[in-house]
């Protein structure tokens, strides 16, 4: 388990410093996190590293989650799938279950704290069982464009809040209640983001079957319609045509139709063309995610819809250039011809490739510059001074 | 060498940000909301530009400039945004008034708004700035050097940028102290004319340090 002072080597100078000042100013005040699960998703990955932390640091950290019958996982699925834009079914039996179901994991749990920072919607009807302390919605979706319906029955609940917490401004919906806004982070001494050595970088790419013969693009992320594989395939296709160049696309299918069709036309790609490496890797396969983003020559993120993918921080973070689709979190991490680029079509993505490789000497400028962006602005030690500060702010 | 009892405790800071759930989709509305937002949020987008852009200076000095060139593509009007030095203004009312009367001027010579789609839409916001004692003070000049050299680099902001801009300190807290503290006025006039636009903190504390090194070598001549 990583300790505070293990962050000072990597963290802007004095970022450890003012996390023990402000650690100091809420030592013993109880912090409580509430998820839908221990795994998946950006809450968890971000909590499995601060809530050790904030415990050793004096705040009295905890972590628990909801639980129910699958209705109750299927409601709380559907609304947030609501809630993030899309045509879902709600029936008013359903969602009267689910609120009773958290009825029920209210009496189980103890829920009192200074703060109880409640995530995305599984766990959000809580709030009706709330005592004292103040209570605070994470939001780490968008949830702009929700559906009408979903959005005014779940406004109900919202309000009940103190406060709601979003990942970008413009993710929010329309709320009674001062709305926060920090962003997620990476923690870089985690299996996905630490130092690989060179004899483990071989050994992990050696066991994937991904030479490195020639300038590897990589994108990691799940074979879906919002991360355009194919489209990154069609890029890469332009650029093959002046540069001897390797595509690897990691990802999952995760058994989906829509997404296993994806990944056979890849697998088509593959079968034609020797130089598509196409890897099933879940987002669990922390090392050989790190190994592919620290082996690439530039990694692409072409999302055409995204939350707060962190994606690109996590490359950046590996001294890679990124070149990004433009939504969502994605156009706040790249810094347009500083730390990458950002672009809306596949002509335009392998246009960027193209003057990249044509120009090398800017790959490991804008690589270093990516680096210091993600050490400033999207590490772990930034969220849990964004934490401290919101303890230390909602209790004045 | 000058000592005083009344040492400088240096503070850094962290800042919480706030969004407003107040958005522009087009310049005309950038205007209307611009006129309506907190004060707080017009010192967040112009001023707190500062602080949120550390590593990196760009060529736009303000958020509402930035907006003007990478969303909307019009950079005759962003390069008159751009130009808006935030610290030329005794008040951020001033300062949006400004700002406002230029957005006015130009929409007058436009015919027609180009109108973006949501997620590209200007997002006002306001940030709730957390003090953090830094355990660092001074009585002297050469320990304030010392202090000046160490402390974060968010002090530097809350201590020239915040404490002119919005507490209303307007030499700011270095100049103020070296001023009343220690009695050197010459010092003090030189840290006010430091120029923080368009630069990195890590700049403005480079210049400060070589003014404080100066004048301590006059001091030990």
């Amino acid at each position: 388990m990583s300790r505070i002072d293990d962050y000072r080597q990597v963290a802007p100078p004095g970022a450890v410093d003012i996390i023990l000042k402000l650690a100091d100013r809420v030592r013993g005040r109880r912090f409580l996190n509430v998820t839908g699960g221990r795994v998946g998703g950006g809450a968890a990955e971000i909590l499995r590293a601060a809530v050790p932390i904030l415990s050793e640091l004096g705040v009295d950290t905890s972590w628990e989650i909801t639980g129910g019958d699958p209705s109750y996982y299927a409601t709380a699925r559907a609304l947030q799938a609501a809630l993030e834009g899309a045509e879902r079914v709600l029936s008013e039996e359903g969602l009267a279950r689910w609120v009773e179901m958290n009825r029920v994991n209210a009496k189980k749990l103890a829920l009192d704290a200074d703060l109880v920072l409640v995530h995305d919607v599984q766990p959000a009807s809580l709030v009706t069982h709330r005592t004292d302390g103040r209570w605070v919605w994470r939001c780490h979706f968008d949830c702009s464009a929700a559906r009408p319906a979903a959005w005014s029955f779940f406004r109900q609940l919202a309000d009940q809040y103190d406060a709601a917490v979003l990942s970008l401004p413009g993710f929010e919906g329309r709320l009674g209640i001062p709305m926060y806004v920090l962003q997620p982070s990476i923690d870089p001494l985690s299996e996905k983001n630490r130092a690989l050595s060179t004899r483990e970088l071989t050994d992990i790419l050696t066991s994937l079957r991904v030479a490195r013969d020639k300038p590897l693009l990589v994108q990691v992320g799940p074979f879906t319609p919002r991360y355009d594989p194919m489209g990154v395939v069609n890029a890469y296709r332009l650029v093959k045509r002046h540069h001897d160049v390797r595509l690897v696309l990691a990802g999952t299918a995760d058994e989906e139709s829509e997404r296993v069709a994806i990944r056979d036309d890849l697998l088509q790609a593959a079968r034609e063309d020797p130089d598509i490496v196409v890897l099933e890797l879940p987002a669990e396969a922390h090392r050989q995610i790190n190994a592919l983003q620290r082996a690439a020559t530039i990694v692409l993120q072409k999302s055409v819809r995204a939350g707060f993918e962190l994606g690109p921080a996590e490359a950046m973070w590996k001294g890679k250039p990124v070149i990004g689709g433009y939504a969502g979190g994605l156009a706040q991490q790249i810094i347009p011809n500083v730390t990458g680029y950002t672009g809306y079509t596949v002509e335009g993505a392998a246009f960027r490739i193209r003057h990249l490789l044509n120009n090398p000497e800017l790959i490991p400028r804008m690589g270093a510059a990516g680096r210091e962006h993600v050490r400033r602005s999207f590490l772990i030690t930034r969220h849990l001074t964004d934490f401290l500060a919101l303890m230390i702010h909602l209790a004045r | 060498m000058r000592t005083t009892t009344r040492p400088f405790v240096f503070l850094g800071c962290v800042e919480l940000r706030q969004t407003l759930d107040v958005h522009a989709l087009d310049e005309r509305e950038l205007m209307h909301r611009l006129e309506e937002v907190p004060a707080d949020s017009v010192f967040f987008h112009t001023f707190g530009y500062f602080l949120r852009h550390r590593p990196f200076t760009t060529a736009y000095g303000n958020d509402f400039a930035r907006w003007a060139a990478l969303e909307i593509g019009d950079r005759a009007l962003a390069e008159r945004l751009a130009v808006v030095d935030p610290f030329a203004f005794a008040t951020v009312e001033a300062l949006r008034e400004h700002l406002v009367t230029i957005l006015q001027d130009h929409l007058r010579a436009r015919s027609g708004d180009l109108r973006l789609e949501f997620d590209r839409a200007f997002h006002f916001q306001r940030s709730h700035l957390v003090e953090v004692e830094l355990g660092l003070a001074a009585t002297t000049l050469a320990e304030f050097r010392v202090g000046l050299a160490s402390a974060d680099e968010s002090a530097i902001y809350l201590h020239t940028v915040e404490a002119r801009a919005r507490s209303g300190r307007r030499a700011g807290d270095f100049a103020q102290w070296l001023r009343e503290a220690l009695e050197l006025t010459a010092l003090a006039e030189r840290f006010e004319r430091i120029d923080p636009y368009l630069t990195t903190l890590e700049r403005v504390r480079g210049r400060l340090l070589s003014l404080v090194d100066r004048a301590l070598e006059e001091e030990r001549a």
